[in-house]
């Protein structure tokens, strides 16, 4: 190299459409509104429009014959709906449904995420079918508990009979069939458990990071300090685990209770209302029925208490200290 | 105070020998240190003797008792982890009393322990609050307190300063060495950092790849390095090494690198090097001379770098570039078997 002279650097602007393209681009209050954009339109279209209609349904008299939003009858589609035994029955069962399958599923996700932690023989498999649930779709896995669960062919049937525990002089009882979606207990039992099994994938894979996000010195020093297992599980791990759990809790329970096609298609809510659920009441009200002001007041009806108490458990879940 | 004592130690991981065939045994109450590099086994050790590995072969013993099977909830081992490993969710006061807890120690007998350590340590302030609103040399005090408060017969040290701030490292390295004065309790100290070893044990184990090198008092380590691996570990910067011939290398510590000129001994030296100063630096409390050796070596393919200490006091007699004699008397002078790398008996590779 003999040259010793070096060319100024060219700050002149470039002129053009794509270089003003670019740099508008380059400005974040342009790229802001143009990233955030779809997501916003899609909220206000998708979720925002049908709440506000939900809303506006319930305090009028649409039916689906006369669907227009004319007559602002205040909270009589409320009243109405109160008086109904079936709702009181519906709203009892979505509450228990839920609670019952949290707790289920908060001791399963635990035990599940424990034994996901240690690394075994066929890991691999085990995991892909315990995801299996979760990538089913619901009808399809609400097809096959049909069927697990059938009055006649049941195979859980056959495998008590087989046992010993199911038929004549048996511990269950003379008969050879549980009926279990024609009874209003064990249907609820039933749906419990399909609801339980549906979730626990989802509800393992949040308590799984949770867990995997302690560090392993933790439990070594907990160990060496003369902890056994139980009084590591509820002194160190699932205190460390809390903020997760309650997350956990929070998004199962608002997809279970918001959820209708499991009792769709196991029980209708039968026999008579035993089984039925508010999601699956509101549509038999509003669609089936007809009366959208009715249906639109039964869905709505829980809204305001899980706000509060999806707002309540997020606190809970960030003020926890650091894990 | 428990003696502690590794037998053969072993410990396999596949294809990775972890330790191998480690034999040491510690004094009544001593502070020994395992000194090596990442990845050289000192931690791996560590964990064997707190029970949460067990070794491939090889024994175990605390006060002549093996304690291979026993775990490490029933083994009165103490560990302080590098992290600290504090339960952030609970209070000082419960992270403190949680071994007490765990131990099924009755009800009356915590309290006054809690307040014995806490007391010790200088932590009472600090019982209510969270760990993680604590500052490090905080932590690493109820780490302590934590680990002391059940009577160990035996404590063992994970890096303890490393997660420290350097400037409180040295106050904090006292104050570890206080405790064990004060407590007598046998402890294993594992450690990357040679000046935290040389400056805080009784004796130091120095292990690379899974095997013991040398164990010796810092003196012993630091004077008479037993292989060519431990005179080129101890020491900063490390001993100068120096290749004889096809059977011999010379080692010299920087300090004993002297000039001719103000060498004691006049004429019989073990090393008489030509050597061109490359670089100068000031340290403060000494000058580190950087060069490159003109003659004085058997003939070698690349020149030999060679580094020389002299204290700060005066101004070196020569600059950066100047050509100058660099003696090391036959008394400063280790010399090691070329291919086996260990020592050799005194001056018996004499140089031309």
């Amino acid at each position: 190299m003999n040259s010793s002279t070096i060319a100024p650097v060219e700050h002149a602007r470039e002129e053009g459409l794509l270089a003003r393209l670019g740099r508008a681009l380059d400005r974040p209050q342009v790229l802001v509104w143009l990233m955030l954009g779809p997501a916003v339109l899609y909220i206000i279209a998708f979720v925002g429009f049908p709440f506000i209609l939900a809303i506006a349904l319930s305090l009028s008299d649409a039916t689906i014959g006369d669907p227009s939003l004319d007559r602002y009858v205040g909270l009589a589609n409320f009243a109405a709906v109160m008086r109904q035994d079936a709702f009181w029955i519906a709203l009892r069962n979505s509450l228990l449904i839920t609670a019952a399958s949290i707790g289920l599923l908060l001791v399963l996700a635990t035990a599940a995420s424990e034994l996901l932690v240690y690394s075994f023989r066929g890991k691999r498999l085990f995991q892909v079918l315990f995801i299996l649930p979760w990538a089913m779709p619901v009808s399809l896995a609400a097809i096959a508990w049909l069927w697990l669960l059938d009055s006649q062919f049941s195979p859980v049937d056959w495998v008590l009979v087989q046992l010993g525990l199911l038929g004549p002089g048996s511990p269950l009882g003379p008969f050879s069939h549980l009926y279990y979606l024609g009874r209003p207990w064990l249907g609820i039992a039933s749906l419990v458990v399909a609801d339980v099994w549906r979730m626990l994938p989802l509800a393992t894979i949040i308590v799984l990071a949770a867990r995997l996000s302690i560090p392993e010195e933790r439990f070594q020093q907990a160990r060496i300090d003369g902890a056994g297992f139980f009084r590591i599980l509820f002194r160190i791990t699932i205190p460390a685990l809390r903020p997760m759990l309650i997350v956990a809790i929070l998004f199962t329970s608002l997809l279970i209770i918001g959820e209708m096609g499991m009792v769709e298609i196991l029980t209708r809510g039968a026999p008579g209302h035993a089984t039925q659920v508010l999601p699956y009441w509101a549509y038999l009200k509003g669609i089936q029925s007809g009366s959208l002001g009715q249906g639109a007041a039964i869905a709505l009806f829980l809204f305001p208490f899980l706000l509060v108490a999806a707002v309540l458990a997020l606190r809970a879940a960030y003020r926890s200290p650091e894990a | 105070m428990s003696v502690l004592t590794l037998r053969a130690l072993s410990k396999r991981y596949g294809r990775i020998q972890a330790v191998d065939g480690v034999n040491l045994t510690s004094g009544e109450g001593e502070l020994l240190a395992i000194l090596g590099p990442s990845g050289s086994g000192k931690s791996t050790i560590m964990r064997l003797v707190a029970g949460l590995e067990m070794p491939t072969s090889g024994d175990i013993l605390i006060d002549s008792k093996s304690v291979l099977g026993i775990p490490p909830k029933d083994r009165n081992v103490a560990m302080v982890f590098q992290s600290f490993a504090l339960y952030p969710h609970m209070s000082v006061r419960d992270n403190i009393l949680f071994p007490l807890v765990a131990r099924k120690v009755p009800k009356p007998l915590r309290q006054p322990k809690l307040d014995q350590v806490s007391r010790m340590l200088g932590i009472e302030d600090l019982l209510d609050r969270r760990p993680t609103r604590l500052s490090g040399g905080q932590q690493q005090k109820v780490a302590l307190a934590r680990a002391l408060v059940r009577d160990p017969e035996l404590f063992v040290f994970d890096e303890p300063l490393s997660s420290l701030d350097a400037k409180i490292r040295s106050q904090a390295q006292a104050e570890l060495r206080e405790l064990h004065d004060r407590t007598g309790i046998t402890m294993l100290y594992v450690t990357h950092d040679q000046i935290e070893a040389l400056g805080l044990a009784d004796r130091i184990a120095v292990i690379n790849q899974g095997r013991l090198h040398q164990v010796g008092t810092p003196r012993e380590l630091y004077m008479d390095p037993a292989d060519l691996f431990v005179a080129g570990f101890v020491g900063t910067p490390p001993m100068n090494l120096l290749p004889i011939d096809d059977d011999t290398i010379a080692g010299l510590r920087p300090e004993h690198l002297r000039l001719a000129s103000t060498a004691s001994a006049a004429g019989d030296y073990a090393l008489d090097l030509e050597v061109t100063v490359n670089q100068l630096e000031y340290l403060g409390s000494e000058w580190l001379a950087y060069g490159t050796v003109h003659s004085g070596l058997p003939e070698q393919g690349e020149p030999q770098q060679v580094i020389a200490r002299l204290p700060a006091g005066t101004e070196p007699p020569f600059s950066t570039g100047d050509r100058c004699r660099f003696v090391g008397t036959h008394q400063d002078v280790r010399w090691f078997d070329r291919n086996t790398g260990k020592r050799k008996p005194a001056a018996v590779g004499a140089v031309a």
